[in-house]
């Protein structure tokens, strides 16, 4: 039996306002929330509710052979909670099916396991805690953000307990291996590594609508023919994909719901194949050798490392002194300023520092990365402008507080 | 490919952007095998290497039959460097042809057709070079035209007209072209600007009767009617190239009759060349240019070997935002002033120096003042040669406010010396540049906020540097040249 493993990554960041340097010292409103409502309500109308209902209707028509799992970020939580509450209803009708199994990441989709593991606890710790509450069961599988793995996330993500982990199936990475199997991290002792494989899923994250494609149009029966050539011994195949694809990446009338209708009953049709979650996955296979990650892997790009979010010095510099002022604005949050953390912890999404990425200037792909500024220089400097009053800001109220326990 | 290339000036003797432009073009051009005769008002014989040929209407032998002319002045009239000092005295309709270069019919004359107009002049400043040209004891020498070229341009520009303006009007063209050969004489039109361009057009269409060539290619309006005349005269297709429209000049006061030239050449010509989106846009805004005939070639820069500033270094310590350019309307100086008193409300200690002249100087000194920023401007007024090297060197930041600019050089420059620029999006520089701080020129508070940014945080300044030395490297006039290349092979086949 080969399973089918759907993961679909559920995200919005806290895009920020136009925040000049003028703002410093004068305003603590970062964020932009008119665009981040609206886009968030946007993405809900095009994608959340409609895929949501879909997927809804093939786990009942299936009898549960149909089965699924997503990644929720906080930061998307948030929004939902906030501006699409009928989106969080919709997650959490999908969890009562019991078929669908929610994985754990970094609470604000940080890339905090770089500079701070102690940031990293916490916040993986705090998404777990979160989804548990919202859907019922707690977390075992893991997934860092941007599917970057390397042997000590995986590790880590082992001594927080969970018990699978997700991670890239790059060429690199596999050499003459396939992604097909379950493989077990170096320096690991029982966490399972579960690699996306990127040519089915990028098949219909990133190929679907594309007419120039060979395969063009891609139908439900020709993916599950794919599917079926594999190879017999193959153990499972892993879709892992942003969920965005379904009606916003991927618009309705590219026939991408369509597809996704009718996948699951051709695959369905040759008994070789169920759908199984990764967590099911991890209980019923073990690994069939080591891999070595020595390098962060990530799913982006073709170079599937880390350049798209710390590729350049203008990067570098605002992932530094993000997490130069951890410690002080956690101090803040003990002295009675839980904003200031909350303001922080949204600072940490890595889209913030994706949105300074120049690696498009040299292959000239100027819409290659969506992102809310005119370029990458502007993106820097109002994420600057903000770290600059928010350490401003932590540092008097630590200040303030420091100095009453001295007079205490 | 053979083109016959109309343009002003041409280095070393320029006043502008035109002439650079034009040479890195010729370059370009000439290096993928194509054959460039290149056209200017006056050649001076030590013109910058490029061309395949460049020809000065000056230096053309420009026959004339039957002149009309009081006076004579017996002399070379092909004496090297000097302009034309030619007069003619009434009665003697020929001269003898043995000076010439070239030895034609004997009743052949050549004449020079010079010219003192420069780019982007206006009748104004016009005038005061002409007074300055008379001081220089050349007053009485200005050029004479053919009287019968002139008949025979302007029965032909009649012909363009009744195509291009079959409604009617831009009859005063005619009427420059009929009056061009009475300058001197009459006195009647006395000599202008547009004169000029007439008598340049008429020199240029007798150069394309004689001479082999597949496509005519004029820069700027100046030459535009000398294009549709040669274009008319030999029937070969024309490209008309927009380095900056009347209203970059000018803003909405423009000349009309400029306007109306360049209207002319746009609508007369088989295709137009504007030098970015930006200026394409205003074509099809303000002149109703169809976009199907438009083919946007970005400007490049010239690699040239830096001036020697070596031990040159900034020795104050305070932070230098610089504006460097013409300190006109189009360039923007109001808005670098009103965001450097937002930037010197919060940073005190940063200069900003104005370098460049122009008309909008004297106010920009007054408007400093006013807004209390006596001891963070500097105006150096207009620097020369190795002064603006050193300038560049000096600044921590080149701010390009630009109200209306079609392309923009100075910020290649200033990034060649590893200077990052500030520059405004309706320029068509920001169109090319990738590592630039792109602002609209009217967002005084997002000008004031990205110089301080840049003043604050190392690591924008490090990239906008060391990315941007690698980009204008790869800025050549080799890729703006091919592109020429294929609009000539679109019109010629």
């Amino acid at each position: 039996m080969t399973a089918i493993t759907f993961y679909f990554q559920v995200h919005q960041p806290f895009r920020l306002r136009r925040y000049t340097f003028f703002d410093i010292g004068r305003n603590d409103r970062y964020f932009d929330d008119t665009e981040n409502a609206r886009i968030v309500r946007r993405v809900a109308q095009k994608c959340y509710l409609p895929m949501n209902a879909l997927l809804l209707k093939l786990i009942d028509e299936h009898k549960g052979a149909f089965r699924c799992a997503f990644s929720i970020t906080g930061s998307a939580l948030d929004q939902f909670e906030l501006w699409s509450p009928e989106t969080l209803d919709s997650f959490r009708k999908l969890a009562g099916t019991g078929c669908v199994e929610f994985l754990a990441e970094t609470e604000m989709h940080s890339l905090s396991f770089l500079r701070d593991w102690e940031e990293f606890d916490l916040q993986v710790r705090e998404h777990q805690d979160r989804i548990e509450g919202l859907f019922g069961t707690k977390p075992t599988t893991f997934r860092n953000t941007e599917l970057v793995c390397d042997n000590r996330v995986a590790r880590r993500a082992e001594e927080l307990g969970f018990s699978t982990i997700l991670g890239e199936g790059a060429d690199h990475l596999l050499g003459w291996r396939s992604p097909h199997f379950v493989y077990r991290p170096e320096g690991c002792e029982r966490i399972k590594l579960l690699l996306r494989s990127y040519r089915f899923s990028d098949d219909i994250a990133f190929r679907f609508s594309n007419r120039a494609w060979g395969e063009w149009p891609l139908t439900a029966e020709k993916m599950a023919g794919w599917l079926s050539a594999l190879p017999e011994e193959e153990v499972f195949v892993g879709l892992f994909m942003d969920y965005e694809t379904f009606g916003e990446h991927q618009w309705a009338d590219t026939g991408i719901f369509d597809f996704m209708r009718h996948l699951p009953g051709e695959i369905l049709k040759n008994r070789r194949f169920r759908f199984l979650t990764p967590a099911q996955v991890s209980v019923e296979h073990d690994p069939v050798s080591r891999l070595d990650m020595a390098h962060p892997v990530s799913w982006a790009d073709a170079e599937r490392d880390l350049t798209a979010w710390l590729g350049n010095h203008m990067q570098r510099a605002a992932h530094d002194a993000l997490y130069d002022m951890a410690n002080t604005v956690r101090e803040a949050a003990e002295a009675g300023h839980p904003e200031i953390h909350r303001a922080w912890r949204r600072l940490t999404t890595s889209d913030h520092v994706y949105y300074m990425c120049t690696k498009w200037f040299t292959d000239g792909d100027v819409h290659k990365y969506f992102s809310p500024y005119a370029s990458p220089h502007d993106a820097f400097i109002a994420y600057m402008n903000v770290l600059d009053d928010l350490s401003r800001r932590a540092s008097a109220v630590v200040g303030v507080a420091r100095r009453n326990a001295e007079a205490c | 490919m053979k083109v016959l290339m109309l343009g002003w000036e041409f280095p070393p003797h320029i006043s502008g952007g035109l002439g650079t432009a034009c040479h890195g073009l010729v370059g370009g051009l000439t290096r993928q095998g194509v054959e460039v005769c290149f056209v200017v008002p006056r050649a001076y014989g030590d013109e910058a290497e490029g061309p395949t040929e460049i020809l000065g209407c000056n230096r053309t032998p420009f026959r004339t039959r039957r002149l009309r002319s009081r006076k004579a002045v017996p002399g070379d009239p092909m004496r090297a460097g000097g302009p034309a000092t030619e007069t003619l005295s009434e009665g003697e309709e020929e001269a003898s042809g043995e000076s010439g270069e070239e030895g034609g019919p004997s009743s052949d004359k050549r004449i020079e057709v010079d010219s003192i107009l420069r780019p982007y002049m206006d009748e104004r400043s016009y005038r005061r070079a002409l007074e300055a040209w008379r001081a220089m004891g050349k007053g009485d020498s200005l050029p004479l035209v053919d009287p019968i070229e002139a008949e025979r341009a302007t029965s032909a520009f009649r012909g363009i007209l009744s195509r291009l303006a079959p409604g009617g009007g831009y009859g005063w063209i005619v009427e420059v072209f009929e009056a061009s050969h009475y300058l001197e004489f009459s006195g009647r039109y006395g000599p202008d600007l547009l004169g000029e361009v007439a008598r340049y057009a008429i020199a240029v269409a007798r150069i394309a009767e004689e001479r082999e060539f597949d496509v005519i290619h004029a820069h700027d309006w100046m030459t535009y009617p000398a294009g549709l005349l040669a274009a008319e005269v030999t029937g070969k297709p024309l490209v008309v190239h927009m380095h900056a429209t009347e209203f970059d000049r000018s803003g909405e006061n423009v000349n009309e009759r400029i306007r109306e030239i360049e209207s002319l050449g746009l609508h007369g010509a088989d295709l137009v060349i504007p030098v970015s989106h930006y200026t394409a846009s205003i074509l099809r805004r303000r002149y109703g240019v169809p976009a199907e005939k438009i083919r946007v070639v970005h400007n490049a820069v010239t690699h040239k070997e830096q001036q020697d500033i070596t031990g040159w270094r900034k020795v104050i310590p305070e932070p230098i935002v610089l504006f460097l350019g013409r300190v006109t309307f189009q360039k923007g100086p109001d808005y670098f002033l009103e965001a450097a008193a937002k930037v010197v409300s919060i940073r005190p200690e940063v200069k900003f120096v104005m370098a460049g002249s122009g008309d909008m100087l004297p106010p920009m000194v007054e408007r400093s003042a006013r807004l209390g920023l006596a001891r963070n401007v500097h105006f150096t007024g207009f620097l020369r040669g190795k002064d603006v090297e050193r300038m560049y060197a000096m600044a921590d930041l080149y701010v390009m406010p630009s109200v209306s600019e079609p392309f923009g050089i100075s910020p290649l420059e200033a990034m060649a010396l590893d200077v990052p620029v500030l520059v405004s999006r309706q320029s068509g520089v920001s169109e090319v540049l990738r590592n630039a701080l792109k602002t609209d020129f009217w967002d005084v508070d997002d000008i004031a906020n990205k110089i301080l940014a840049l003043l604050t945080y190392g690591p924008l300044r490090r990239q906008l540097v060391e990315e941007g030395r690698e980009e204008i490297r790869r800025i050549h006039w080799d890729t703006p040249a091919s592109k020429v290349g294929k609009v000539y092979e679109e019109l010629v086949g």
